[in-house]
C-alpha cells in the first residue's frame, strides 16, 4: 500500500487532557502506514468560543493554521470534531468570499503567510475511511473485536451542519442516520449498537456556564448506550470523550441514575483491532476503567 | 440528456402518534400501510390518513407552500415542515418504516397538534417588532441600503414553524431557555438599522435566565430549519454584538469566550487549566475533585509544562493586529 501523508492538526486537548488520543493516533498511523507531519506552528482553533467574541481574529488564526498545511502541500487532518468544524468552516467561508479572503490575507502577509485554499481539511475518521477504505482496514484486523457491543458516539461537529461536513469528505454522512463510525466498528469486527443518542450532543460546550444542561446531555448519552447493551462507547471527538469519560459523577447525579461505560477514542478502537498494545494506545489514561483488555 | 421524470410508487409503513388529551390517558401508535408516490410530500400523507383512514386524525395545515409554518412535525425524530419535505427524501434517509410524531410529544394536544404556547411566549419576550420613534411627517423615507438589508435577510425568512425550537436539546431540558427561533428573531431586529431598541433589547437578552450563552453549539437548529435561517449563526452574532456594543457583562460564559484570546496570545496552544481559572475565577474550586482524578490518570499538564506553538511571535502579532473586539 502506498504511504499516505497528511498534515496533522493535533488540537489542544491531545497535548493536555487527552494524551491517549495523541498516543493512539500515532500508533494507528504507523499500523496503517500513514505519515503524519505535525503542524507544530498551529494555534488553538478557538473551539467555537473565540468565535463568539471575535469572529475576524478566529478566521485569521485558523487561516494561518491552514496556511501551514498548504506550505507542506498536504491535506490537513484533524483529530477533534470541533477543530474540524472551525477549520473547515474557515476554509468554506474564505473560499467563497474573495473579499473576506483578501482581508484575512492582508493580515497573514504581516507574518509572511498566505491562505490560498489549496489544502483539503478532513477528520482522521474520514481520512482513513476515504483514503484507506473499510475493506482494507478489515483485512488488516488481527484482533477482531467480535465479543463486544460497541456504541458509536459521533459528536455534533463531525456531522452538523451536514452541508459543510459533506464538503470535507468523500463518504457521504447523514446528520440523522450517520454510518461512518458504525461501519468502522463493523470493520474492526465489533457489533455496532444502535441507540437514539448516538448523533446527539454531549453538552461539552456549556460545561462551565450551564453545568446542569451539560451533565444531563452526557448522562442521557451514556444511559442510551447502556440501554442498548453496549460494552463500551467509541467517539472520534476528544471533547465528547472528556465529557463521557471524566464527568460521569455529575452526569449520574443529574439524571438520577448511575451511568458509566468505558469510552474509547476512535483511534484506540482501531488500534486494538490492528494489534496495538493497550499501553501504546494510552488506555491507562482513562477515568472509566478500560477493564476488558 | 433525457429529462423525463418518472413517477414511482412504493409501499411504506407509517407508525403514527395518536393522542387525544381530552380522552386518552396515554398516547399510542397506529400503523398505516400506504403506497407512496415519489411526487408526494409528508403533508400529502397526513391528508391521506385523515381522508382515507380516520377522519378524526388531527394536524395543523394551511398554506401548503412553506410560508405559514403550521405543519411542522417530526419524522423519525427529525423536525420537518410537512408541506415542503419530499417523501422520497424521507424514504432515502430513513427507509420504509417511518414514524410520524408531533414536534413535542410532551406538549401533544391531539395527534400532531401541540400546545406551542412556550414557543410563542419566548418569541414575544424578545419584542419581535421594530421599536422606533417614527416621525409623523418625515421629510423622506427611512432608507436602508442593500448591504444593511443583507445582514438580516436570512433571519427574516423565519416562518415560526418551531422546527428548530423543538429540535433543540436545551429547550428539551431547560424550560427557561429561549431557544434558537426566539434568538434568531431577536437578531433579526437587533441587526435592523431602523430599530432603536438596540442595546436595551440586547441587555434583556443577556439576562442569565433565558440562556443566550447556554446554546450547546450542536447545530441541530441549522440542520432542521426549512428556510435556512441558520439560528446558531444568529446566536453567535448576538454574542459578538454584546461585546461590540459594550453591553457584555462579566460572567463565566463571556470570560470563557474572551479567555481563548488571552490563552492563544500567550502560547498559541490553549492552556486548558488556565482557561478554566480565567472563566470561573474562585469558583474553580468546584472542579477540583474531577481535576484530582484526571491528574492521577496523567490528564493534567502542569502550568510550566503546557506546550507552546512554534513561531509564537507570528501568533502574538496577529492577535495584536487582527483583534476586532474588546472586553
Amino acid at each position: 500500500m502506498e504511504k499516505l501523508k497528511y498534515a496533522l492538526f493535533t488540537g489542544c486537548t491531545a497535548k493536555q487532557s487527552t494524551p491517549e488520543q495523541m498516543m493512539s493516533t500515532m500508533a494507528v498511523a504507523e499500523k496503517l502506514n500513514i505519515e503524519l507531519v505535525e503542524l507544530t506552528e498551529a494555534s488553538c482553533c478557538g473551539a467555537s468560543h473565540l468565535q463568539d467574541y471575535d469572529d475576524f481574529l478566529s478566521l485569521v488564526l485558523n487561516a494561518r493554521n491552514i496556511a501551514y498545511a498548504e506550505k507542506h502541500g498536504l491535506t490537513m487532518v484533524t483529530i477533534c470534531n470541533t477543530c474540524q468544524l472551525n477549520t473547515a468552516m474557515t476554509k468554506h467561508r474564505l473560499d467563497k468570499d474573495a473579499e473576506l479572503k483578501a482581508k484575512v490575507n492582508e493580515k497573514l502577509a504581516e507574518v509572511g503567510l498566505e491562505y490560498k485554499g489549496t489544502s483539503d481539511i478532513t477528520h482522521f475518521l474520514y481520512a482513513i475511511i476515504d483514503d484507506i477504505g473499510l475493506d482494507k482496514i478489515k483485512e488488516m484486523v488481527v484482533t477482531p473485536l467480535s465479543q463486544f457491543n460497541i456504541a458509536p458516539f459521533y459528536g455534533c461537529h463531525n456531522i452538523r451542519p451536514s452541508e459543510l461536513q459533506n464538503e470535507t469528505h468523500k463518504t457521504p454522512e447523514s446528520a440523522y442516520r450517520p454510518t461512518s463510525l458504525d461501519d468502522l466498528i463493523i470493520a474492526c469486527g465489533g457489533q455496532n449498537v444502535d441507540y437514539e443518542e448516538k448523533n446527539k450532543c454531549c453538552g461539552f460546550h456549556v460545561e462551565l456556564q450551564a453545568p446542569k444542561t451539560a451533565a444531563i446531555l452526557t448522562g442521557n448519552a451514556i444511559a442510551g448506550a447502556m440501554d442498548g447493551n453496549a460494552d463500551w462507547m467509541v467517539t472520534p471527538c476528544p471533547l465528547c470523550h472528556l465529557k463521557l469519560d471524566t464527568q460521569t459523577h455529575h452526569a449520574s447525579k443529574a439524571i438520577g441514575r448511575e451511568v458509566e461505560l468505558p469510552v474509547l477514542h476512535m483511534q484506540q478502537m482501531v488500534g486494538l483491532a490492528l494489534g496495538c498494545s493497550p499501553e501504546e494506545l494510552g488506555l491507562q489514561h482513562h477515568l472509566a476503567e478500560v477493564d476488558f483488555v | 440528456m433525457s429529462t423525463e421524470h418518472k413517477i414511482t410508487t412504493q409501499k411504506v409503513n407509517f407508525k403514527v402518534f395518536r393522542f387525544n388529551a381530552d380522552e386518552d390517558y396515554l398516547p399510542y401508535y397506529e400503523n398505516y400501510e400506504m403506497e407512496v408516490t415519489s411526487e408526494e410530500v409528508v403533508l400529502d400523507i397526513l391528508n391521506r390518513i385523515k381522508w382515507d383512514h380516520d377522519g378524526s386524525f388531527s394536524y395543523r395545515r394551511s398554506c401548503r407552500h412553506g410560508i405559514c409554518g403550521a405543519c411542522a412535525i417530526k419524522v423519525n425524530g427529525r423536525s420537518t415542515l410537512a408541506c415542503k419535505e419530499s417523501m422520497n427524501d424521507m424514504i432515502d434517509l430513513f427507509g420504509e418504516e417511518l414514524t410520524l410524531e408531533p414536534l413535542s410529544i410532551k406538549r401533544a394536544v391531539k395527534d400532531m397538534i401541540i400546545d406551542k404556547g412556550d414557543f410563542w411566549e419566548k418569541h414575544d419576550s424578545i419584542h419581535p417588532y421594530l421599536i422606533s420613534d417614527v416621525e409623523e411627517h418625515p421629510e423622506h423615507e427611512h432608507l436602508v441600503t442593500p448591504e444593511e438589508a443583507d445582514t438580516l435577510n436570512d433571519a427574516d425568512l423565519c416562518i415560526q414553524c418551531g422546527a428548530c425550537h423543538y429540535a433543540c436539546p436545551v429547550v428539551e431540558i431547560n424550560e427557561d431557555f429561549f431557544g434558537p427561533a426566539a434568538f434568531a428573531k431577536a437578531y433579526r431586529f437587533e441587526s435592523d438599522v431602523r430599530d432603536d431598541a438596540h442595546t436595551s433589547r440586547l441587555e434583556e437578552l443577556h439576562e442569565e435566565k433565558q440562556g443566550l450563552w447556554d446554546c450547546v453549539k450542536c447545530y441541530e437548529c441549522a440542520e432542521v430549519c426549512p428556510k435556512d435561517v441558520n439560528p446558531i449563526d444568529k446566536i453567535t452574532k448576538l454574542h459578538q454584538m454584546l461585546f461590540k456594543e459594550g453591553v457584555a457583562k462579566s460572567n463565566v460564559a463571556t470570560r470563557h469566550a474572551v479567555g481563548f484570546k488571552h490563552s492563544i496570545a500567550k502560547r498559541g496552544v490553549l492552556d486548558e487549566g488556565g482557561l478554566v481559572l480565567y472563566s470561573e475565577g474562585p469558583s474553580i474550586v468546584k472542579h477540583i475533585p474531577v481535576a484530582i482524578k484526571m491528574f492521577k490518570k496523567g490528564k493534567i499538564v502542569m502550568p510550566w509544562d503546557i506546550p507552546t506553538s512554534d513561531n509564537l511571535d507570528e501568533i502574538k502579532k496577529l492577535v495584536e493586529s487582527s483583534s476586532t473586539a474588546k472586553f
